[in-house]
């Protein structure tokens, strides 16, 4: 169940070029029950009205923390990478559905694809399908090498490819290069970044089932609002529609038009 | 503590306090209802319903601005017939708040549909006519802007309500007390204002506007100065109990908006920024009232402009 908490920041560093690790402390992180969902962040200092959707990279509910990885980009965003340890984070969430974690059975390979700021709910995500014996394997798509973060995690949990735009670390190209390239098998994908990635993948992926995290400007984030809607597939009514904050922002490629 | 200290009795709306949700912000009660019991408010208001179902405008929809926010939905909502036959037995059984229902259109005829649907449905205690929405191309804007269409609107859906309706007033407007005026004389029971103002942001990046819709419109913070004078000038030249909203966060918020001359509030943006908003506001109302030396809230409405000792 969701609650607004004031959660204590804990750690909080750079990791990469304007890419910040978050980490706070609070009873909400025992509530989150799967990869892939957000918690609606509200950063006070900022002085802006509303709050900001971010994923969690990974949680540890025993030790009751979560952390979120995310990019310094505009004032509420800057407020929160200004955050030190001991401050106090008003925080809503656990928020949206998350990835499914039992559709393969241990053994099964999962390639599991992620786009700059789209990488980080991977983490945990890769994190829980290596715990059930899935096979994991990462490819993570970046602009240049000083965007690149989570590589050494991610290698420590499977076989993980590197993309960069320029070619300045791993493979130059994008992540649909590295998996036509290497000629990756997999039962299922699993993704998040920007979506004309998301939709090469959803193009590449023949019939094996794929999950993707999509991304929207969000008011309530509790499905209240109507902001964040994408059209549902093959829709004749013309008013159909998912909430990608309530419903998502996990959806199975082939369910709506993104 | 005095049960009857925040009651408010409004046409059609006995309120156990002044606190109600914005339409629009509160979808159809299920999301906040999962949060707290919907009973402790004085209301629930329902999110704006057409005549036929509408997926509204495409994304971005929302985008922040200065102490606000700038929205353009587009009206998105299930149709009027899916709500009365899906959507409001379910709520009317869950809770006992009187319920308000939006109405919206874009012609006389889908008003007059809609209005009488949900009248005659039972379900709920009153409606409240949208004539204000500013972000759809015939979203009924054109409605709130000419006081004689206005009029005409609320006579035509007066003559088939059963329920009290409340105007909703649109701040678009030059002169707003004419359009007060105008619907008061055609039979309205009450006024809900302010709706948002239409604004707009463009990103300097892409230099393109930021909403899909690019214009939206404007709510929170920013617009509460301009919601109060209006409630002054509004409340001392027509008769009509008004329902008063337009950035309020806080109990202070509520008392201000009371003391200009609104008899009830709703509650939009901060729902976004704290879900339990409005549960808190309710809390801090009554040690706000001691602080004053004031027994009941009725006793602030219209006192910013009543002459000292009436009420």
């Amino acid at each position: 169940m969701m609650r607004v908490e004031r959660m204590t920041v804990v750690a909080n560093r750079s990791i990469a070029r304007n890419i910040f690790e978050l980490t706070v402390t609070g009873e909400l992180a025992r509530r989150v029950q799967a990869p892939g969902q957000f918690v609606h962040i509200r950063p006070e200092a900022a002085g802006t009205l509303l709050r900001r959707p971010i994923s969690i990279c990974r949680v540890d509910g025993d030790q009751k923390r979560l952390t979120v990885v995310f990019r310094a980009e505009g004032s509420g965003t800057k407020a929160l990478a200004a955050c030190r340890v001991g401050d106090a984070l008003d925080v809503f969430g656990p928020l949206g559905n998350g990835f499914p974690t039992d559709r393969l059975a241990s053994g099964a390979h999962a390639l599991i694809v992620g786009g700059g700021i789209g990488v980080p709910p991977l983490y945990e995500l890769s994190k829980r399908l290596a715990a059930r014996g899935v096979a994991v394997m990462h490819v993570l798509g970046f602009r240049s090498a000083c965007d690149v973060f989570y590589e050494d995690a991610f290698s420590a949990l499977g076989p993980t490819w590197i993309a960069t735009e320029d070619g300045s670390r791993g493979f130059k190209g994008r992540v649909t290069d590295v998996i036509a390239g290497e000629g990756l098998r997999y039962d299922a994908m699993f993704a998040c970044g920007p979506r004309p990635m998301l939709q090469a993948l959803a193009a590449m992926r023949g019939d094996k089932p794929l999950f993707l995290s999509l991304e929207e400007r969000m008011g309530c984030a509790l499905g209240a609002c109507f902001a964040c809607v994408v059209r549902v597939k093959d829709d004749e009514t013309g008013t159909a529609y998912r909430k990608i904050c309530a419903d998502g922002p996990i959806f199975e490629a082939g369910e709506v038009v993104f | 503590m005095d049960a009857e200290r925040l009651a408010v009795n409004l046409p059609g709306l006995s309120l156990k306090n002044p606190i109600m949700p914005a339409s629009g912000c509160f979808a159809f009660g299920k999301e906040f209802g999962a949060l707290y019991d919907l009973d402790q408010l004085g209301a629930i208001v329902l999110k704006s319903v057409t005549r036929e179902s509408r997926f509204g405008n495409p994304t971005p929809r929302v985008t922040e601005t200065a102490s606000g926010m700038l929205n353009a939905i587009g009206l998105q909502n299930p149709g009027v017939d899916r709500l009365v036959a899906e959507v409001l037995p379910e709520l009317a059984r869950r809770h006992r708040a009187p319920i308000i229902a939006n109405v919206a259109g874009s012609t006389f005829e889908d008003y007059v549909y809609v209005a009488e649907r949900l009248s005659a449905s039972g379900f709920v205690s009153a409606l409240e006519l949208n004539i204000s929405c500013p972000n759809v191309k015939a979203g009924g804007l054109q409605f709130g802007t000419d006081p004689e269409i206005a009029a005409r609107l609320t006579e035509k859906v007066k003559a088939v309500s059963a329920v009290p309706v409340y105007v909703k007033l649109s701040p678009n407007v030059t002169d707003i007390v004419a359009v007060a005026k105008a619907v008061e004389e055609a039979g309205a029971d009450g006024l809900s204002m302010i709706n948002t103002l239409v604004g707009m942001r463009i990103d300097v990046k892409t230099m393109r506007p930021v909403l899909a819709n690019a214009t939206g419109g404007l709510s929170g913070p920013a617009i509460k100065p301009i919601a109060i004078r209006m409630i002054y000038e509004v409340s001392q030249k027509v008769k009509l109990p008004i329902i008063g909203m337009g950035g309020i966060r806080t109990a202070d918020d509520v008392i201000e908006f009371l003391l200009a001359g609104a008899s009830a509030v709703a509650v939009g943006t901060a729902n976004f920024v704290d879900p339990f908003a409005m549960p808190a506001i309710i809390k801090a109302l009554p040690e706000k009232l001691d602080a004053l030396n004031v027994r009941r809230v009725t006793e602030l409405i219209g006192r910013s402009w009543k002459p000292c000792g009436t009420a």
